[in-house]
Parts: structure tokens; C-alpha cells; sequence
């Protein structure tokens, strides 16, 4: 499949004419065609001739020139529908352009649908959708993973090039490791989220997927910097992330928390992460010994801080000037709003919202500390393997424990480097997080191209 | 109630808040899902954070302004503006009644 080639390839081919994008687009529609229904991937797919039409137009030497991509359907584009997967929006065509959507546009590569998520980012499975509960591709009784799911699965199935998720408390790093993928959480304030639809603004990043971490460095180089629309994003310069995968880093201190291994992980899980950091000594690495106790005291902070923000951010929503009724909300945002309305309300802010706060400032100098000892944390990704379709959904202390190893991350406003590990015995990919200091993107992107260029777990795609 | 059972009555006015209908039926189970959740979240009690400041951002930026100009390529028409509205009367949005 022309789609199993990485994005660089796919453009050298382009510009020596020895592949035709009209090919690959044709390819992408078609596993949209063969799949995407069944596995409730896509929300929205552009028409197919519109999109060849597009390419004609575009300018044959831009960067991403003709690379077709999905975006998580929390994105405002004027192209197609913007739905956050909730039915209030169902019928909503915004205005304007996310920002990271108008750079993905001016480099040239083209959008060709809108990934399905749960509804305004609240889940870790992609089941809290008024589009239909995302199917893994892997094993279609099980979760997808979430809440970035759609963009995710398009990406394994190649109904895509590359993806853009979102991720506040994990739902790019969730998907990537449940789909066999890679996928960056990038430092907050990296990437522009202007158009993106609010979730907890405190924390809420935009991010690429993709096929490889050469891929995401790609897609990353285009979509990060500054944004006059977005007064969070960082004025720092942008680093040339693909010039940075070119030297293979040498002896990092890999900093391994043993509390970050303790009851609630998987077994499976656990010998595979531990097998990646013997991956990763053998390539010269060294693995230091750093404490980490804050999984547990992170996923309470994160489930007072991200439904409080919700509550606010989703104020908006009141069917007056687009949209439909609050009814429509499912009953997990429902719970979410509530549940953050009354950690703000007057008698409770102290003992939730500002006791949030505070925890955090204790989590960013317990993170600082482990910073002093080693370069990069190596983290599990999720703690359990994909669970049945229906499992999560009707459980929300479940949901919540997807997120266990993500939240703390999130908190801190670090970046992290989803990439796949290995398989469980059930089949079902698993995958690592690379975390480093703010702005280390550069690193850890290095650190996992060098791992993918000794490895060929990333290569695997699911029997469909 | 950082201690105590949430009840019916306070997830309704907390719904009511919110502007969020309550059938019986997600009302009983938002009950129970509510507990559930602060059960967790409740743990949180046991750090000491007397002496610890907040953190309210993690971008290290203060201050970011901008020139106060009206950017007219981003202006919408009064057509746009109101292309995504359910209801509209005379080129304005038409809202619920508020009064009786």
C-alpha cells in the first residue's frame, strides 16, 4: 500500500513523479470506503472529487504538498462540519479555519475528513459519542481508545497519511498505544489550539499521529509556533525537528519511577515497558532509579481541574447562536459540568479548585527533582490493555484509571512521546511514553526514531 | 460534603445551575456516579498543602498583549453571524423569554 510509505517518501516520490498523489488519495477513500462505517472511525469524509479537485490547485512544492490528513473533529474548519462528536453541533459549519489547520493547509496537504472523538474530549475510549462508539481496529469488540480515537484509527488503517488529535489528560497518548501508532503530546503553549474546541483550557494541547516519530517530526515542524490568536502558545524559535532525528543521542539518563509500576498496571504491560528500557540501555542509554509517587494524586487533581474547566468552557453552549439545546449533552458531560460546577461553587472552591492548584505546584517540583536526575521518564502508557466496547462508558472511576499515567504528565505542561512497544499475548499493540522537560520535543523525538529504527513494532498494521 | 453523601436534591439544584434537564433515570445514576467520583478525588484531603502556593498556568508567559485594532478580515457579516443560529427574527438572534 502506497499509505504504508512514511510521509517523506510519499513527497520524494511526488516530486520525482515515480508516485502519483491522486493514488494515494484514492487509496485513503478507499479504506474510508471498506472501514470507517464499521469501525465508526470518521465523523465527516469530504467528497472524494472535491478533494482531487483541490490538489490540482495546489502548488506541487509545498512542504506537505497533496499528504491527505484527518482532524479530530474538535476543529474548526470551513471545509466540513465541525461536531466535537456532540449531536449540539451537529449541523455546525463554522467560519474560520484552527490555526492548525490553516498551516497543515498552506503547507500544501489536504483535509479529507473529521476523526470521531468522545463528545467535547470527555472520555478515554471514544464510547461517549453521539457518532457511534469507536471500534478498535485491531479487535472490533474493543475500544478504539480515546478521546482522540477517530484520528488514531484512521491512521493504522490508512484512510490517512497523518492525523491531528487533541490531548488534555491522554486522549492523543491513549489512542496511539491502543492503535499501534505514534503520537506526541507536545508542550503546552508548543501549538496553536485557536479553533480548537475548548475542553480544560489549562492543559488542552494540540498534537500530531502518525505512522513513525520521522512522520510526527515532519507534521510538527509545520504546525508548532507562535500564534497571535492563541496567547498561550510560546514565542520560543521552533527547533528543526526532523534535522534533530538525524544524530542518534548518545548515553541519556532514562529516568524509570518504580512506583509507576505498581498494583494497577498490567503485567503484560509492565515486563513490556521494562523490556523497552533494555532496548533502550542496549542502545547506549543509561537507566537511573527516580521517584515519581504521583499517579493516584495526579488523576484526582486532573478530575477536579478538567471538569471545573469544562463546566466553564462549555457555558457557551446555550442553542442561541449555533448549536442545539443543553439536553443534548450525553451523560457523561453532563456529569463533568456538574461535577466541576460544584468544586468552583462558593464553599467548595477551597477544598477542590485551589487544593488543585496547589497539588499541582507540588507535582511541578516533584517533576523538576526527577528532571535533575535524568534526561527523559519512561512511563507506561495506559495501565490496561483495551477494554469491551461498553466497559468504560458505564463506569467512570474506569474511564477515569485509563488516564493514570497521562494526567501527571498533563499537569505539568511536559511533552510526551507515545510510541508502539510490542504486542500482548491477546494480540492488542502496547505502547511507551517518553516524557521530557518542557520545549524537549527535539529529544525525545530523537530518542524515538533512534528506538524505531532498531525496532519494527511501528511497522505492524492490523489483519482487516 | 467534602465528607458527607451527595443526594438527590443536590445534584438537581447543581443541574439546575447548569441549565442541564434531568431525566429520573440519568438523575439516579449521576447520583451514584457523582459519589463515586468524589470518593477519589476526596483522598486529595490528606496532603498538606498549608504552606504551598497555586499554580494557576504552566506556560511561564505573563502580560501577553496585543494592539487593541479591529482586524476586518476576520469581521463576520451580519448574514455569517448568523448562519449557524436556530432561530433568528430580523437579522437578530432570537433568544427564550426570561420574563414571565
Amino acid at each position: 500500500m502506497l499509505l504504508d510509505l512514511s510521509l517523506q517518501k510519499l513527497l520524494a516520490g511526488y516530486r520525482d513523479n515515480s508516485i502519483d498523489p491522486v493514488e494515494v488519495i484514492r487509496e485513503a477513500y478507499h479504506n474510508i470506503e471498506n472501514h470507517s462505517q464499521e469501525l465508526n472511525t470518521l465523523i465527516t469524509v469530504r467528497d472524494q472529487a472535491e478533494t482531487l479537485a483541490y490538489l490540482k490547485t495546489l502548488n506541487k512544492t509545498l512542504p506537505l504538498y497533496g499528504l491527505p490528513y484527518v482532524l479530530k473533529d474538535s476543529y474548526a474548519t470551513t471545509e466540513l462540519r465541525t461536531t466535537s462528536a456532540s449531536k449540539i453541533l451537529d449541523d455546525y459549519l463554522s467560519l474560520y479555519d484552527a490555526t492548525v489547520h490553516r498551516k497543515l493547509k498552506d503547507a500544501g496537504a489536504i483535509l479529507i475528513a473529521k476523526g470521531n472523538q468522545d463528545a467535547w474530549g470527555h472520555g478515554a475510549s471514544t464510547e461517549n459519542s453521539d457518532y457511534g462508539m469507536g471500534k478498535n481496529p485491531w479487535d472490533p469488540t474493543r475500544v478504539v481508545g480515546g478521546s482522540s480515537g477517530g484520528p488514531a484509527a484512521a491512521v493504522i488503517t490508512r484512510m490517512c497519511a497523518f492525523a491531528i488529535g487533541e490531548d488534555t489528560g491522554g486522549s492523543i497518548r491513549n489512542p496511539a498505544a491502543w492503535n499501534n501508532i505514534s503520537g506526541l503530546r507536545v508542550t503546552y503553549g508548543r501549538v496553536s489550539r485557536y479553533g480548537c474546541i475548548s475542553y480544560a483550557s489549562s492543559m488542552d494541547t494540540v498534537g500530531p499521529f502518525a505512522k513513525s516519530v520521522e512522520d510526527l517530526a515532519l507534521v510538527l515542524s509545520v504546525i508548532a509556533g507562535v500564534d497571535k490568536y492563541d496567547a498561550t502558545t510560546s514565542p520560543k524559535p521552533v527547533d528543526d525537528y526532523l534535522a534533530s532525528l538525524a544524530t542518534s543521542p548518545v548515553k541519556l539518563r532514562i529516568g524509570i519511577a518504580p512506583e509507576m509500576f505498581a498494583d494497577r498496571l498490567d503485567s503484560e504491560i509492565a515486563t513490556n515497558t521494562k523490556d523497552f528500557a533494555d532496548k533502550l540501555a542496549s542502545l547506549g542509554h543509561e537507566l537511573v532509579d527516580i521517584s515519581l509517587p504521583v499517579a493516584k494524586m495526579s488523576l484526582a487533581t486532573y478530575y477536579i481541574l478538567a471538569p471545573s474547566e469544562t463546566s466553564s468552557n462549555l457555558g457557551r453552549y446555550d442553542g442561541i447562536r449555533y448549536g442545539g439545546t443543553r439536553a443534548l449533552f450525553t451523560q457523561e458531560s453532563m456529569r463533568r459540568i456538574m461535577m466541576g460546577s460544584y468544586e468552583l461553587s462558593s464553599g467548595y472552591y477551597d477544598a477542590y479548585y485551589r487544593k488543585a492548584l496547589k497539588i499541582r505546584t507540588l507535582l511541578l517540583q516533584t517533576f523538576q527533582d526527577a528532571f535533575s536526575k535524568c534526561d527523559v521518564i519512561l512511563l507506561p502508557e495506559n495501565p490496561v490493555m483495551p477494554p469491551l466496547l461498553g466497559d468504560l462508558i458505564g463506569d467512570p472511576l474506569a474511564n477515569m484509571l485509563a488516564d493514570l499515567y497521562n494526567t501527571p504528565v498533563s499537569l505539568v505542561g511536559s511533552p510526551s512521546l507515545v510510541i508502539p512497544s510490542g504486542f500482548h499475548k491477546n494480540g492488542l499493540p502496547i505502547g511507551v511514553q517518553l516524557v521530557g522537560p518542557k520545549f524537549s520535543e527535539s529529544l525525545l523525538l530523537a530518542l524515538g526514531h533512534q528506538y524505531q529504527q532498531n525496532t519494527a513494532w511501528h511497522t505492524r498494521s492490523p489483519q482487516l | 460534603m467534602t465528607n458527607n453523601q451527595i443526594t438527590n436534591q443536590d445534584v438537581q439544584h447543581l443541574a439546575k445551575l447548569v441549565s442541564l434537564p434531568l431525566t429520573d433515570d440519568r438523575l439516579n445514576k449521576l447520583v451514584d456516579q457523582i459519589t463515586t467520583t468524589f470518593e477519589y478525588i476526596n483522598t486529595l484531603q490528606a496532603i498538606d498543602t498549608d504552606s504551598t502556593q497555586e499554580t494557576n498556568q504552566v506556560t511561564g508567559l505573563e502580560n501577553i498583549m496585543r494592539e487593541d485594532v479591529v482586524e476586518e478580515s476576520r469581521m463576520l457579516s451580519q448574514n455569517q453571524a448568523l448562519q449557524n443560529a436556530k432561530h433568528t427574527h430580523n437579522g437578530y438572534f432570537l433568544v427564550p423569554a426570561i420574563l414571565e
